[in-house]
């Protein structure tokens, strides 16, 4: 409770003191353009470079320049690089996972306050479970559309527009505004992307060295997941540490996550109810809190949890049921060895309020994790990329859908799977990643019988335009 | 870099990835490692049809929103038979209401199947008080087929009722009043208006299409044109059906279902020229366990070519057997009496692990943990051959559960 009292007198006298230093807002659009899409990073977890780039106006100045030489070294190499942006590219600010959504390369135009960006990923497979394959297939995995804003030196926009698999999912993942009243309060409303874990906030196709998404990022958290919904994140600097944190309440999941065709509890099947983005499922809002640390040169830690009601519990003022809780947790950690190595891991777990009456298929609890460990092990120019990078990848992941034991036996539950996916990429830029990888996961069943086996090769692209 | 070191490691690379196609995809089973997969020499047409019932019965799950319920047992048909194995205690179903020959005393009150699942705004139903009941681990679904294509005539001609040769094994059929849409076929022998039943733990359903329509139903509260009507809990006041409009699946997918269930594969048996194999398989007729469990059967003509004359070892005679007081559980189906079970087919045993989470579940209710001790639990009409198996020395003994385990 001390610590609650701090912080909120930490937040008010942030504000009292912004309050006296405010400038008014620029009135010429011109002079908005100039602050806008110039000054950020790309937090690149997928490589061990750090890639410096614009993005939407910020007035978060750091407070330290950024000793790391391998940032450095990758932001020229960006600004160089690229014809989307100008500008110098702002180093030294250590940046978070939360701050993957403006730090994303944009393209803009001379005193035009909106900025364009996006990136691709594609690739083929060819997998096989347990010696049946269907043979090489060639997938479009997501076209994602940026557009962003700078309403204010203080205010601005962004959003994310989506084509997965084509035009299979159309989905706006990010349409919010942000109101920064000092650097530790910013007020954001819209669709958001809820703070859970890391993937979900830095989750685009360039910065990572695997084809397919984590597992457990997808599966049980649901990345992407993004709601409608309000919230405040702040952030504080000093000279060799950020701490972090966000809190929003969004619209929240509904009943279909024990009542879907994946035969377990899942919760990506909220994310077919389109509905959600015009009302709450039952009223009750889901609830997102997480905070993040990071200390130069050791890494950055998150801990977040979402939690709410998935059941229509009452319709009309009638009781239908009992409020029906889901709540999820999770802790993710990234940092770069000094060998330049750059290690990034989630871990997560979910609990869900499953009818007593309704069948063990659908878990009460579950549970995942993976890491990645990259490794940078060739930096030369190669055919005119000055500052290529060969990195080699290795991915371990584990989710188990249904945690506990039969209540007929006693044996524990099964529904559970192993992955491990070493690969190569090539990056002729950082904001282009050509990869390769080699998947291989078992999968048991939830009567825990002998598992399924499945690997397959993948080759792939991504890139930011 | 070089630009032939480059070469160098993208003609290695390209090597390595031809190679690890074949080292590093996982090999597909041995036949005989598996329960599931078609009959062989289906027609292209057929392998259709086939995959059409393999998707129905393996991948399509059923929720709220699709029909399940209200009440239930399993959300889809993999649940109960994986790798179209057997069940677990976790699928164990609980029938309930009769005792006797006169029928099921119950059905007012949600007889003959337990439905102990409900989706949301339901209750599952419990067993109603005073009603006799048991539980039933969902068989395996190999060779169905075969199984199917036998005429009733070949069923009479081993059975025995009043066991006139003296062996002590009797044999009856299961007398089945059949449902308003079974059809007989040329090889059905009805008697009073009943037909024999051949699938189930007490051999109440006469055909694959009566089993199928009734798993849908009772197991997983799905409506089909051949029966319109969901399970409902009969004990909650004002319960009524799902909201979902009947039938819950087609006429189409349920004819597919049952065409997968009549062409999946044979069991096919491991090491059969194996020393212990064959020696416990000569052990296995002589303690007389082939007199109920028939090895060899021969179908008929059947309108399915590849059903038709084939040889195969179900170990079943298909018929009921008095299996003792212990395994007695007071419930009953048909013309059986409560102690009376049909013979279980014998092939796939070594492979119930497979679909059993690594364990054993045997006998109608899963009680026995080991084929040994499923053996030991034979009773009535058994009894002397059990009688024989425990004496057996342990070599014996071991060839015999070799053979067993090999099929």
């Amino acid at each position: 409770m001390r610590n609650l009292y701090a912080l909120i007198g930490l937040l008010l006298s942030q504000l009292a003191g912004y309050a006296q230093s405010v400038p008014s807002a620029p009135t010429d659009p011109s002079a908005v353009s100039k602050s806008a899409v110039t000054d950020s990073a790309v937090a690149s977890p997928g490589s061990p470079e750090r890639v410096i780039s614009p993005s939407v106006a910020t007035t978060t100045k750091p407070v330290v320049a950024d000793s790391t030489p391998m940032p450095k070294a990758f932001a020229e190499l960006f600004y160089r690089d690229s014809t989307l942006r100008k500008g110098k590219p702002e180093q030294g600010m250590l940046k978070l996972n939360m701050d993957a959504t403006y730090d994303r390369p944009f393209l803009t135009a001379n005193k035009v306050p909106v900025s364009v960006g996006g990136y691709l990923e594609a690739n083929s497979q060819y997998m096989q479970t347990d010696g049946v394959t269907d043979g090489l297939s060639f997938q479009m995995r997501r076209l994602t559309l940026f557009l962003a804003s700078s309403i204010n030196r203080r205010i601005k926009f962004l959003s994310e527009l989506e084509f997965e698999d084509g035009t299979k999912e159309i989905n706006i993942e990010f349409a919010a505004m942000d109101i920064e009243l000092t650097p530790l309060l910013t007020l954001r409303g819209g669709i958001i992307m809820n703070p859970i874990g890391s993937f979900n906030q830095n989750h685009d196709g360039p910065k990572w060295e695997f084809i397919d998404r984590p597992i457990s990022s997808v599966t049980i958290i649901p990345a992407t997941w993004s709601n409608v919904g309000f919230g405040i994140y702040g952030k504080k600097y000093t000279r060799d540490w950020v701490w972090a944190y966000e809190a929003y309440l969004t619209n929240g999941f509904d009943d279909q996550i024990i009542a879907n065709t994946q035969n377990r509890t899942f919760l990506p099947a909220t994310k077919a109810n389109r509905d959600r983005f015009d009302e709450s499922f039952n009223g009750v809002p889901l609830v997102s809190l997480k905070t993040a640390f990071k200390r130069r040169r050791i890494g950055e830690i998150g801990v977040s949890w979402m939690g709410g009601v998935y059941n229509m519990f009452q319709v009309d003022g009638l009781v239908l049921d009992q409020r029906r809780r889901v709540d999820v947790w999770a802790v993710d950690f990234n940092t770069t060895l000094p060998t330049g190595t750059f290690i990034n891991s989630e871990l997560v777990w979910a609990r869900i309020d499953v009818p007593a009456t309704y069948t063990q298929q659908f878990g009460r609890m579950q549970q995942g994790g993976w890491i990645d460990i990259v490794h940078p092990f060739l930096r030369k120019p190669i055919y005119g990329w000055k500052k290529a990078v060969i990195n080699g990848a290795l991915r371990i992941e584990r989710v188990d859908y249904n945690v506990g034991t039969f209540a007929e036996t006693g044996d524990s539950l099964g529904d559970d799977l192993w992955a491990i996916v070493p690969g190569l990429s090539f990056r002729p830029s950082p904001t282009t990643v050509i990869r390769a990888n080699y998947r291989y996961h078992w999968q048991k069943d939830v009567l825990g019988n002998p598992p399924a086996r499945m690997a397959g090769f993948q080759f792939g692209f991504s890139t930011y335009f | 870099m070089k630009k032939t070191t480059l070469l160098y490691l993208f003609v290695s690379l390209s090597i390595f990835s031809t190679a690890a196609c074949e080292t590093f995809l996982p090999d597909e089973p041995a036949d005989d490692a598996l329960l599931d997969g078609p009959i062989a020499d289906l027609t292209p047409e057929q392998n259709a049809l086939f995959l059409a019932g393999d998707v129905a019965f393996n991948d399509e799950v059923f929720t709220p929103t699709t029909g399940l319920g209200p009440t239930f047992v399993a959300t889809s048909c993999g649940s109960c038979h994986a790798g179209d194995g057997k069940g677990t205690p976790f699928s164990t179903l609980v029938r309930f209401g009769q005792n006797d020959e006169t029928g099921n005393q119950f059905m007012h009150l949600g007889g003959p199947q337990l439905q102990n699942r409900a989706i949301h705004g339901h209750t599952p139903e419990q067993i109603p008080s005073g009603a006799p009941f048991a539980q039933f681990t969902p068989p395996a679904n190999t060779g169905l087929g075969l199984l199917a294509a036998l005429a009733d005539e070949q069923i009479l001609a081993n059975a025995d009722p009043l066991d006139k040769d003296g062996d002590g094994i009797s044999g009856v059929p299961n007398w089945i009043h059949p449902p308003d849409y079974f059809k007989p076929q040329w090889f059905h022998k009805p008697q009073n208006g009943r037909y024999i039943g051949r699938f189930g733990k007490k051999a109440a359903a006469i055909d694959l299409l009566q089993q199928t329509v009734n798993a849908y139903k009772q197991d997983m509260g799905i409506t089909s044109e051949f029966d319109l009507e969901d399970p409902i809990n009969h004990a909650v006041s004002a319960q009524a059906g799902d909201a979902v409009a009947d039938p819950e699946v087609s006429t189409a997918k349920v004819n597919a279902v049952v065409f997968y269930l009549r062409t999946l594969k044979v069991p096919v048996q491991r090491r059969p020229q194996d020393a212990a194999v064959t020696a416990g398989s000569q052990l296995f007729l002589a303690l007389d366990c082939g007199k109920c469990h028939t090895p060899e059967w021969k179908t008929p003509q059947s309108d399915l070519p590849v059903l038709s004359n084939q040889t195969f070892a179900p170990y079943t005679d298909l018929l009921l057997h008095d299996m003792g007081s212990g395994l007695d559980d007071g419930y009953t189906e048909g013309t059986a009496k409560t102690g009376e079970y049909r013979t279980p087919p014998l092939w796939g045993l070594g492979l119930s692990k497979n679909s059993q989470g690594g364990k054993l579940f045997l006998l109608h209710d899963g009680r026995a943990r080991s084929v040994d001790e499923a053996i030991r639990l034979h009773g009535g009409e058994a009894a002397r051959s059990r009688n024989l198996y425990s004496k057996l020395n342990d070599k014996d003994r071991g060839d015999l559960l070799e053979f067993l385990d090999s099929l």
